[in-house]
């Protein structure tokens, strides 16, 4: 089972450090990991998306709490989630679709955002799983693409 | 006033008490050795190698019940005090261990003496700090401390780098101290309390499953209190030795792989088992699947993730134990039937009688149980006993009569040879009207026997029984057992040192004893010798530790002394 938490923790030396040292210490698996200060805050924020079944859940969230410099952890199934992904098409492969390719996009929240003489970058943010619905659509179609995932955002309804 | 880093050290542990420090100077941590120097304070005892200096704090921290302080320097010095932190860490042993490091210019730059000391203590310390700035040092301090001996304790480690030493700033020692971020529970959940007390008077099959952090929380006068009035049978596992008196008429024993066949058979057929400070470690339960199969589960713990780690449980308490159950205490005494549990006494006690804790005595070799059991004859009650690690550790916790909470001395959770006799000196250290005797091994001895010096110097008499049976005899006995007997270098025969030679090298006073006249001999003259003592008693090479559940089976598997199978 999927799930993502997120973490509030003290930004001081080596926090990033302990979080993922605990979870490869105990053998959890981290699916994505993104990390940015939370603004005006001594704070920043960690979005984890891990696996595992319920009872590692409940061991991750105690380990969590045990380091020091966590303040929260936030566990919810009504999570606002977002994360964005960039797909880089040879030139060659999409010239006769480009206006396919950006219809599609928009339907992610996407366009194109970039193109040159070898390449064109497409980018969209929406929900995890439907952007693996959409890598999936893209990787089916066509060939040599370069996908960069930024891993899993989320904030409380 | 404005001081240097180093004084800040100096003066931030005389803030907090501290009455004395285990460490081994170096280049990084020469300033702070240069402000000890200046200061008659605190004492600081020099230990001959680093693993030492941290087993020594670490012994007079479970001694004391004080936090234990050792000083080493970068690299090297932290790299060889790991050992000890860990063996700490394991046991939520509350320590401050100090470092030096390289000047933070030269932090990254592969220096002389540079390892990334935090990032190699950082899973083995309940928290650790590189201090980048002297304005921080006085807070950091007052942390360490803090942390180290509230909750549930354990090591914390400081990583001082030399420039920090040198820089000044005014020296301000908080008083109190609020972390945002960390706020252990003590005070268990009311209603909680109370449905486990109802469990209680419930169930028919109730055991008291004993654990280190009973010995931690100083609640054995109040479990002693409760287990008298209630009459619920007991079990102690190795950390919580001495929680209950070993005459107390209630108490099964010890519990798990080399526990005897009551407390394990309590565990076994329980309807409840009520956990004070214990975490279910492997060693206890034996395969986990088939542990306590019909049992719910009462769990004590001042650290959440431990409640659920391991078994299911059904009522948590998160809590200091002596603050829990002195909330349950008068809910528990207020109409509970004893006497319901009577007929399960019966049948544990009838475990007692077929399958009590023996061995088969010899006249011709010495028994390394009847050395343990002679030493308990003859040693004052209130000694202190310290243990490597092995079959003399485990002879010890079964047949020792321990009287009080923090008799015992041992590594039980990373189970570190080498840890017995340095913290044997750091309780001495730390309790000196007490006789400190630490049961060792002729493999474990050889692991820190350097620190004799440290007790010739300091005057620490700690007396070494040595079970010398020429081998690693805790793996001869699994090879024997499960190895056809295939003893893949576990023999020592031919690799022992003369000890009675080497102790008197070293200042110490050294016995060797091949009959048992011989060693009460030793015994009674070591407890006068006021010298460190080595006794090295050959005993009965192929004894094994029994009962034993073999590894990975259910409790009631146990292995039984053969004439009783």
């Amino acid at each position: 089972m999927k799930r993502v938490i997120s973490v509030i923790v003290e930004n001081e030396h080596g926090v990033l450090a302990r979080v993922v040292n605990m979870f490869a210490a105990r053998g959890y698996n981290i699916t994505s990991l993104t990390v940015a200060p939370i603004p005006n805050s001594e704070f920043s924020r960690m979005t984890i998306m891990s696996e595992g079944d319920p009872k590692i859940f409940e061991q991750i969230v105690k380990q969590l709490y045990k380091l020091i410099p966590v303040y929260k952890v936030i566990e919810s199934d009504d999570f606002i989630q977002k994360e964005m992904a960039m797909i880089k098409f040879p030139l060659k492969e999409v010239k006769n679709n480009l206006a396919d390719i950006d219809a599609i996009a928009r339907c992610y929240n996407g366009k194109i955002s970039n193109v040159n003489d070898k390449h064109v970058v497409v980018s969209v943010v929406d929900r995890p799983d439907r952007i693996d619905n959409f890598l999936k659509a893209m990787m089916a179609k066509y060939k040599n693409l370069e996908i960069v995932r930024s891993g899993v955002s989320v904030i409380e309804r | 006033m404005k001081m240097t880093g180093a004084r800040i050290v100096i003066e931030s542990l005389i803030k907090e008490n501290v009455e004395v420090v285990f460490g081994y100077p170096g280049g990084a941590i020469m300033n702070v050795y240069d402000e000890l120097y200046k200061q008659d304070k605190f004492k600081h005892i020099l230990a001959k190698h680093e693993q030492g200096a941290v087993h020594m704090a670490d012994g007079y921290a479970r001694a004391t019940g004080k936090v234990g302080v050792a000083f080493v320097t970068s690299g090297p010095g932290l790299t060889n005090a790991v050992t000890g932190i860990a063996t700490a860490y394991t046991d939520s042993i509350p320590l401050v261990v100090i470092s030096g490091q390289v000047p933070t210019t030269a932090i990254g730059t592969d220096a002389f003496q540079e390892v990334d000391a935090v990032g190699v203590t950082r899973p083995i310390t309940k928290h650790n700090f590189l201090v980048k700035d002297v304005k921080d040092l006085a807070f950091i301090i007052k942390e360490a401390f803090y942390l180290a001996k509230s909750g549930r304790p354990g090591p914390v480690h400081i990583d001082i780098p030399k420039d920090v030493t040198v820089a000044s700033t005014k020296f301000e020692y908080p008083e109190k101290i609020e972390l945002k971020t960390y706020k252990p529970t003590y005070k268990g959940n009311k209603r909680a309390i109370k449905r486990a007390v109802e469990a209680i008077k419930k169930a028919k099959r109730p055991v008291f499953y004993i654990g280190g952090g009973s010995v931690l929380s100083g609640a054995s006068d109040i479990i002693r209190e409760i287990v008298k009035f209630t009459k619920i049978p007991s079990v102690e596992t190795l950390m919580a030795r001495g929680v209950l008196r070993y005459d107390c008429p209630y108490l099964l024993g010890m519990v798990g792989m080399h526990g005897t066949f009551a407390a394990n058979m309590a565990m076994n057929d329980a309807d409840l088992i009520i956990s004070l400070g214990a975490r279910f470690d492997d060693r206890v339960t034996g395969k986990i699947d088939e542990f306590a199969k019909n049992a719910d589960i009462v769990h004590i713990d001042i650290d959440p993730s431990q409640i659920g780690k391991v078994v299911e449980t059904k009522y948590p308490i998160v809590g200091d134990v002596k603050l829990v159950l002195e909330e349950m205490m008068p809910l528990l005494f207020d109409g509970i039937d004893t006497e319901r549990y009577k007929e399960w006494r019966d049948i544990l006690n009838r475990y007692q009688e077929l399958y009590p804790l023996k061995y088969k005595d010899s006249n011709e070799v010495i028994k390394p149980q009847w050395v343990i059991q002679k030493t308990g004859e003859i040693a004052p009650e209130d000694a202190i006993i310290s243990t490597d690690v092995g079959q003399h550790q485990m002879w010890a916790a079964q047949f020792y009569p321990f009287t009080y909470p923090r008799q015992l001395i041992t590594s039980g959770g990373l189970g570190t040879m080498g840890f017995g006799f340095p913290a044997a000196l750091g309780a001495k250290e730390g309790m000196k009207d007490r006789v400190v005797i630490n049961f060792t091994g002729d493999g474990s001895i050889m692991m820190n026997i350097q620190e004799t010096l440290v007790g010739y110097k300091y005057n620490l008499p700690v007396i070494n029984i040595i079970l010398n049976n020429n081998y690693l005899g805790m793996v001869r006995q699994w090879q024997t057992m499960f190895y056809e007997d295939r003893l893949s270098e576990t023999d020592l025969s031919d690799v022992q040192p003369d000890f009675v030679k080497l102790a008197e090298s070293m200042g110490a006073v050294g016995y060797r004893v091949s009959k048992k006249e011989e060693f009460e001999e030793a015994l009674k003259d070591a407890l006068e010798a006021k010298r460190v003592a080595f006794i090295d008693v050959q005993v009965d090479r192929r004894e094994d530790v029994l009962p034993m559940v073999p590894p990975n089976s259910p409790l009631k598997n146990m292995l039984v002394f053969k004439e009783d199978k």
